[in-house]
C-alpha cells in the first residue's frame, strides 16, 4: 500500500495535477474490491458476466488507476503521463478511453444513479453479477444521491453496494450527520466500518443482504497515511513540490 | 402522436428484448397495458428526472435501450447535464421522448413549456433530434434511431400535419420547388407553411430531423438566395446550419418561439396569434421576404 501511495503522491507532483487526499482516502476501499471482492479481470474488462465498479468521486481518479495498473488493466508507465494533454489517464476517469472504467465521473452524483441502472439492468438481464460504487461525503449533497437511494431499494437491488467514503470533507459546508442511519431509512441495509481496515471492509462487503441494496459507510481519513495531509483542505487539490514532497513521502505510512 | 407512441413501443417491446421503458410517472394509463405485460421492462420509475436519466444510461452500459418519457422541460432542462455526461460524454446510446413541445399545455404556465429543448440539446455533440410533424413520422423514424448507439431525443407535439411524409434520419424533404425563395418548415408546422405558401412561387423543405443535420439537400434545393426558417421552438437554432449549408450569401428570416416568456394562458391557438404562429402570419412574411 505503501507504494501505491508513493505512486499516487509523484504522479500528482510530477503533473502537478491530481486530488490527492482523496486518493488516499479511497485507497483500501478500492483495493480490497479489486483484490477480493469483484469478479473482474484484465481480460474480461468488457465480458458481459462481469462485475462493475463506479468510482462516482471521480476527482480520486489517481487512487483508481494505481489499482487498475498493479492488477494489470492498464500499463504502468501510462501512471507517468498522468493528466497530459494526450494521455487516457485525466483529473477523472473517462470509460471510453480506460479498460476497467465502467463510468465518467467528475461531475458528482451521477455514479449512484448509474450504478442503480447498471444493478436494475442485471436483474432484467437475470444475471447474478453485482455493482459496487464509491461515493463521497460531499457528494451526498446532491440530490441525486437521495434520488437513486429511494430507486434502489424500490427495486429491491441487493446486487448493489454504496460505499460511502465519510471522511467528512463536506462537514464545513453541510453537515450530514448519520449516514448509517440516513440510508437505512431509505430502506436500504447500512453498516459503518473503518475505511482503512482492509480485513474489516472485506468482512463489511462480504455480508448478503437480501431484498435491499446495502450501503457501507466507510469512516475514513482524508490523506490517509500522510501525517501533513491528513484533513487539511488546503491539500484538496494541490500538488506537493520540493522540500514538501520529499517530507511527505518520508513521512508516509 | 401520443397513441402512436404507445404502438410503437408496444411493437417494440414485443420484439425487442433490450427495450426498456421509463415513465416519469406520464403516460401511465396509455402504458397501463404494457406496464402489466412487461413488468420487468416498462417502469412507472417516478418524478426524479435526474436519476431516471442516470438510471437509463447505466442500463445502456447494460447493453438494453432506455427509453424515457415525460414533459419537455423536465426531460430536457432539468437534466441537461445527465444527458450531456452521462450519454453524450460516455457514447452511450438512449432515447428520451418528449410531450408538451413549447407551448401544447399552454394554460399550465411557462414551467411546462418548452421551447429551449432543440436549442440547448443540440451543444451535445452527436446527439440525435427529431421533430416529427406527423405520427406515422415518429413512427419511421423511432424504429430507424432507437437502437442505433446514439441518444435521440423525440420532441412529440399535440400538433400534427394532415401532409405525412416518407422520412429518413438526416434527412430533408423538398416538399416543392419555386424560384423566388425558401422557406424551411419543421415537424408540425409544416401544414401552416404548406396553405401559406400555395401560391407562392418558392421552394419549401421539410425537416423532422435535426440532428444529424441534413446540409446536402439543404445546399442542392435553396432557391432564390432568400430563406424563411420556421421552427416550432425558440426561433433561430437551426441558422447557422442553414448558413453552412448554403453556398451563397442569404437573405434570411426567422419564424419561430420569440425569446420571452409566453406567460399568457388559454390555448395553444391562442400563443399562435399572439406570437404571429398563423397560416397569414406566414403568407405575410414570405412575401415580405421575397419582395425584398
Amino acid at each position: 500500500m505503501r507504494r501505491l501511495k508513493e505512486k499516487i503522491i509523484e504522479m500528482s507532483a510530477k503533473s502537478k495535477e491530481g486530488h490527492i487526499p482523496s486518493a488516499l482516502s479511497v485507497l483500501d476501499l478500492l483495493w480490497v474490491l479489486y483484490d477480493r471482492v469483484l469478479n473482474i479481470s484484465p481480460e474480461g474488462a468488457s465480458s458481459p458476466d462481469r462485475d462493475i465498479f463506479i468510482l462516482s468521486k471521480g476527482h480520486a481518479s489517481l487512487g483508481l488507476y494505481v489499482v487498475l495498473a498493479e492488477k494489470g488493466f492498464i500499463n504502468s508507465k501510462s501512471l507517468d503521463d498522468f493528466c497530459k494533454f494526450k494521455s487516457d489517464l485525466g483529473g477523472h476517469p473517462d470509460r471510453t478511453k480506460i479498460s476497467g472504467v465502467e463510468a465518467s465521473t467528475g461531475s458528482l452524483g451521477h455514479g449512484l444513479p448509474m450504478a442503480v441502472g447498471a444493478a436494475l439492468g442485471f436483474k432484467i438481464k437475470k444475471q447474478k453479477n453485482k455493482v459496487y460504487v464509491i461515493v463521497g461525503d460531499g457528494e451526498c449533497n446532491e440530490g441525486t444521491i437521495w434520488e437513486s437511494a429511494l430507486l434502489a431499494s424500490n427495486h429491491h437491488l441487493d446486487n448493489l453496494c454504496c460505499i460511502v467514503d465519510y471522511n467528512h470533507s463536506g462537514d464545513r459546508a453541510l453537515k450530514l450527520g448519520n449516514l448509517e442511519e440516513k440510508f437505512k431509512s431509505f430502506g436500504w441495509t447500512a453498516a459503518s466500518v473503518d475505511g482503512h481496515d482492509q480485513e474489516k471492509i472485506y468482512q463489511a462487503l462480504m455480508k448478503k443482504s437480501l431484498n435491499r441494496p446495502v450501503a457501507i459507510i466507510a469512516r475514513t481519513i482524508k490523506g490517509h497515511g500522510s501525517k501533513i495531509m491528513e484533513n487539511n483542505p488546503v491539500w484538496h487539490h494541490k500538488f506537493p513540490k520540493g522540500e514538501e514532497l520529499d517530507m511527505i513521502l518520508k513521512e508516509l505510512n | 402522436m401520443r397513441k402512436q407512441f404507445v404502438k410503437t413501443i408496444e411493437e417494440i417491446l414485443k420484439e425487442d428484448k433490450r427495450l426498456v421503458l421509463l415513465l416519469g410517472d406520464i403516460g401511465v394509463f396509455g402504458f397501463r397495458d404494457s406496464l402489466s405485460r412487461f413488468p420487468d421492462r416498462v417502469y412507472n420509475i417516478g418524478i426524479l428526472e435526474q436519476a431516471t436519466i442516470g438510471l437509463a444510461a447505466g442500463l445502456a452500459m447494460q447493453e438494453l435501450i432506455p427509453v424515457v418519457h415525460t414533459i419537455a422541460p423536465f426531460a430536457t432542462e432539468r437534466c441537461f447535464e445527465q444527458i450531456k455526461n452521462d450519454f453524450g460524454y460516455q457514447k452511450l446510446g438512449g432515447n428520451i421522448v418528449s410531450v408538451g413541445a413549447s407551448y401544447d399545455y399552454a394554460a399550465l404556465g411557462c414551467t411546462h413549456h418548452c421551447p429551449a429543448d432543440v436549442g440547448i440539446l443540440m451543444n451535445i455533440p452527436d446527439i440525435q433530434i427529431v421533430v416529427p410533424g406527423a405520427a406515422s413520422e415518429f413512427d419511421s423514424l423511432f424504429k430507424q434511431a432507437y437502437a442505433n448507439g446514439k441518444m435521440t431525443y423525440f420532441r412529440l407535439s399535440e400538433r400534427e400535419n394532415q401532409i405525412e411524409f416518407p422520412v429518413k434520419l438526416g434527412c430533408a424533404n423538398v416538399v416543392k420547388k419555386g424560384k423566388l425563395g425558401t422557406v424551411i418548415a419543421v415537424g408540425p408546422l409544416l401544414d401552416k407553411v404548406m396553405s401559406a405558401t400555395k401560391d407562392l412561387d418558392v421552394t419549401v423543405i421539410y425537416l423532422a430531423t435535426i440532428r444529424p443535420f441534413d446540409f446536402e439537400t439543404i445546399s442542392k434545393n435553396i432557391a432564390g438566395g432568400k430563406v424563411l426558417i420556421c421552427e416550432p421552438y425558440y426561433s433561430g437554432a437551426i441558422t447557422g446550419d442553414i448558413i453552412m449549408a448554403s453556398k451563397q450569401p442569404l437573405k434570411i428570416d426567422l419564424l419561430g418561439v420569440p425569446k420571452e416568456f409566453l406567460n399568457k394562458y388559454g390555448t395553444m391557438e391562442e400563443h399562435d396569434g399572439h406570437i404571429g404562429f398563423t397560416e397569414k402570419d406566414i403568407f405575410n412574411r414570405v412575401k415580405q421576404l421575397c419582395q425584398a
